[in-house]
């Protein structure tokens, strides 16, 4: 059975579901964090499949994914700064506990 | 066919290493198990013929971010505590079927123009006239290196002291 354009599709919804969940349900800051990087990859990997497979020659799914990787790269560079800034005042990366945003 | 195969295996290593990271009670080795997971995703892009955005995904991905994370774990010292699920464990669960239920159904059942044209072998040089040649992306590139700028003075200034 060939590899169409649909098993790509299911491997990157997979992928950000697994994400999802992970971001949902985790305490530790980090690790929501990594469930997000989780989350853009899946999504990186159905822009490429849409790329390959429905505009072969334009490539434009790709330019696409080298954005998300950019965004991405600046998101965990703040995302980590902001993490450990909490951290050195609240001695925790607990999300339940950082609170202080709340109303 | 070897394709086929080299599509299997990445798809099972990526799948069980993205479990991993979202199952493990240990946050080091969630972290490195992202790291695998990854890999696999540059893997999956060779075969989609993406070879650029593998190396990309190897070089920002595999070198700059994770060194990154597994960095900022070490420095927060949260290893011994692990990283437990809160009270909405369930709630997400069921949240992350249906997204994955509602999207595979729209996904199977969407008639996609699938193109029968052979992909580009080098796409170095095709991406780099996207990017910077005439009618391309030139705007969004100049604004990358802004933001990308901006985000590193403001981790700079978020993790300085006072």
């Amino acid at each position: 059975m060939a590899i169409g354009l649909e098993h790509y599709l299911i491997l990157s919804a997979v992928l950000f579901s697994i994400g999802l969940y992970g971001a949902l349900a985790k305490r530790n800051a980090i690790v929501i964090l990594m469930s997000i990087e989780l989350m853009l990859n899946g999504v990186n990997i159905a822009l490429v499949a849409f790329s390959r497979y429905i505009v072969p020659l334009l490539l434009t799914g790709q330019v696409f994914a080298i954005f998300v990787m950019v965004v991405a790269a600046a998101e965990v560079a703040v995302g980590l700064a902001i993490i450990i800034s909490i951290y050195r005042y609240r001695e925790t990366i607990d999300a339940t506990k950082i609170n202080l945003m709340k109303w | 066919m070897g394709i086929t195969i080299a599509f299997w295996i990445l798809a099972i290593v990526g799948v069980i290493t993205a479990l991993a990271v979202v199952l493990l009670r240990d946050v080091f080795r969630a972290a490195l198990s992202l790291v695998l997971c990854f890999m696999a995703v540059a893997g999956i892009y060779i075969t989609l013929s993406a070879d650029f955005l593998a190396a990309v995904q190897i070089l920002i991905y595999v070198g700059a971010i994770s060194v990154l994370i597994i960095l900022a774990i070490m420095l927060t010292r949260e290893v011994q505590r692990g990283s437990p699920a809160n009270r909405l464990q369930i709630p997400a669960f069921f949240v992350a079927m249906l997204f994955l239920g509602g999207v595979a159904f729209a996904m199977l059942n969407t008639p996609w123009q699938v193109s029968s044209a052979p992909p580009l072998a080098p796409t170095t040089s095709a991406l780099a006239g996207l990017l910077f040649g005439e009618g391309g992306f030139i705007l969004p590139v100049e604004i990358a290196p802004i933001l990308l700028l901006s985000a590193i003075l403001g981790a700079i200034a978020l993790v300085s002291e006072k």
